[in-house]
């Protein structure tokens, strides 16, 4: 740990590049338990229609509230129990897994190749582009998330579409300072000068030389807030703002299950424990990318 | 310094000005309220009076410039389904939020600090890995979920604490802790990470060497400079906090502010979705400018590098 943070100091004064990261790889232990969990979601979520036990909408009144298999009155036919409706809860948690990793994966990756593209261009033109731009990203950032998304979902109604975009639309702002502060330290360095010099181009000095060496923070970033924006989405799923039944979506699993707390805890409970895992995976994840790649990226 | 204030002042109230245009169309663009006011029964009508009474058949343009004049003066115009004065509604709800606000925050400050700084100073040891299990639970658990479950313990079975409403202390326990464990987890984190990178520098050696008492070195002279890094991120907790209270507060039926939005977003009332989303605002900025001064005060490259 000290010996990485000690390299990254002497790094950060020098062109980041290739030579760091893979003396980073080298010798640090793969972070077997998230990856493990991510794993079994992403392939719960690419082939649901192959693992999931039953069809998540096929309601049967006549079974409603069954519990957990380790429960006496549960059975082998429901692993997860079922819910008010009868719906098996184990093929809702699978396909649940689709909705909220795609809603993850697709919102940070909109928001950050927009992000990132503020960043580089305020970094790099600095001045007037830079001040405006930082203002803009300052405002938005300062924004709570769940506000607009609220707002947007009743607007324009809730879908899935709608949740990515309104997440997006605000999340940008946290690449667009981290990128920031990136190319401002880049440039004060010799690569970028001579690259002026040999007359680059603005767009091939952003794309070919201050691009690629934010790359780094920009994955250890992604990976730590896939994890917010699944959490982010379900809260708005559970407000009813988000992804509209009958499509399973973990918050609104949880919303449904709220009144039996009581009498069916599994209902709420499962489908919080699933976000849980998901979500610790990417965090813990993240956290190793970050001391693996960029131990001096700070960030809440 | 005080031009650093003046800028920046200027720069929130034009932020403010853009949101309240945006915040304007979105709420036009949210459907008739009509509909949902109205009784099923009414006619054209019915309709046409109710509109000309609530100023909803004038031009867009007049109907913003309108309510601009109207909320400066803190007349936010009436609630489409209380039927009473927006600003008598936030005025009854804002300090509730504010309360528990600052309950959460103040009980998120307690642990975060000696937590953070021990996790440091300790690195390694028992205490450093708990601090640790508990930010990245704080930041991977949902909040919503975390209230559920806590209602149904807490409340429920062992019957300890009030599952929701306002009451007296013990009802801001459940809720402030649920809002504040988010907090904790990143300010936590920060401390951290802050501390180690100060506790190696020079200054702390040389005072180190000085012969200063170690427990002086931590608490005085490394989390000087350890705290410059919280302060930057203090303004996107505070946008977190209010985030998070929206969902708390709708959990735990708390009279704020939260749940006056939800309420008002789910009703499509207009006057209280405008009023609550600015209200908001002007507290985020407030507390921004507020937190950019005191970055500036404390760090002076802030003030003249800019």
């Amino acid at each position: 740990m000290a010996a990485e943070h000690a390299r990254g100091a002497v790094a950060g004064s020098l062109p980041v590049l290739p030579a760091r990261s893979r003396g980073g790889w080298r010798g640090r232990r793969l972070p077997v338990f998230p990856l493990t969990i991510i794993a079994v979601f992403v392939l719960a979520a690419l082939f649901a229609n192959v693992l999931s036990p039953a069809d998540p909408g096929e309601q049967s009144l006549r079974q409603r509230f069954t519990p957990p298999v380790w429960d006496e009155r549960g059975t082998w036919k429901h692993v997860l129990g079922t819910d008010r409706l009868g719906r098996d809860l184990l093929s809702r948690i699978i396909w649940g897994a689709r909705v909220s990793l795609t809603a993850g994966v697709l919102t940070v990756l909109l928001a950050s190749a927009f992000g990132a593209g503020v960043g580089l261009v305020a970094g790099y033109h600095g001045g007037r582009v830079d001040s405006v731009l930082m203002r803009i990203t300052d405002a938005t950032m300062s924004f709570p998330v769940i506000l607009l998304a609220l707002i947007l979902a009743v607007t324009v109604g809730p879908s899935f579409v709608n949740v990515v975009v309104a997440i997006a639309v605000i999340l940008w702002a946290r690449y667009a300072r981290v990128i920031r502060g990136q190319v401002l330290t880049l440039m004060e360095l010799d690569f970028i000068t001579q690259a002026r010099i040999a007359g680059a181009s603005a767009r091939r000095i952003i794309l070919r030389h201050l691009f690629p060496n934010t790359l780094n923070t920009l994955v250890v970033l992604i990976t730590l807030q896939v994890g917010y924006v699944i959490i982010v989405e379900a809260s708005l799923s559970f407000l009813g703002a988000g992804i509209p039944p009958p499509t399973p979506a973990w918050g609104s699993m949880i919303a449904e299950g709220r009144d039996f707390v009581t009498s069916a805890w599994w209902v709420s409970f499962i489908p919080g424990l699933a976000i849980l895992l998901v979500v610790l995976a990417f965090n813990l994840l993240g956290d190793w990318l970050r001391d693996t790649l960029d131990p001096k990226l700070r960030q809440l | 310094m005080a031009r650093f204030v003046f800028t920046r002042l200027v720069q929130s109230l034009a932020a403010l000005a853009i949101l309240s245009v945006v915040v304007f169309i979105l709420a036009r663009a949210t459907g008739d309220p009509l509909h949902l006011i109205l009784p099923m029964s009414a006619s054209e009508e019915d309709y046409a009076n109710a509109r000309r009474y609530l100023g909803l058949d004038r031009p867009y343009v007049e109907q913003y410039l309108s309510f601009v004049g109207r909320a400066l003066t803190g007349d936010f115009g009436t609630s489409l389904r209380a039927r009473r004065p927006v600003g008598e509604l936030i005025a009854q709800r804002l300090p509730n939020s504010l309360r528990l606000g600052a309950f959460a925050m103040t009980v998120s400050l307690l642990l975060a600090f000696p937590l953070g700084v021990l996790a440091a100073v300790w690195k390694g040891t028992g205490i450093d890995r708990a601090a640790q299990v508990i930010a990245v639970l704080g930041q991977s658990l949902p909040t919503f979920w975390v209230a559920i479950v806590l209602i149904e313990v807490v409340a429920g079975r062992l019957q300890w604490l009030p599952a929701g409403g306002i009451a007296g202390f013990a009802s801001y326990i459940l809720p402030g802790f649920t809002l504040g464990w988010f907090v904790v987890a990143g300010m936590m984190r920060l401390l951290r990470s802050g501390m180690l990178e100060v506790l190696d520098s020079e200054y702390v050696k040389l005072a180190r060497v000085k012969g200063v008492v170690e427990s002086r070195v931590v608490w005085v002279h490394a989390l000087k400079n350890a705290l410059i890094p919280v302060v930057t991120f203090a303004g996107i907790y505070f946008s977190i906090l209010v985030t998070t209270a929206i969902v708390v507060e709708t959990v735990f039926a708390w009279p704020g502010l939260g749940r006056l939005a939800y309420e008002a977003i789910s009703s499509r009332d207009f006057p209280v979705i405008q009023a609550v989303v600015l209200t908001t605002a002007a507290i985020v900025a407030v507390v921004n400018l507020s937190v950019d001064c005191v970055y500036a005060f404390i760090d002076p490259r802030i003030r003249y590098g800019r």
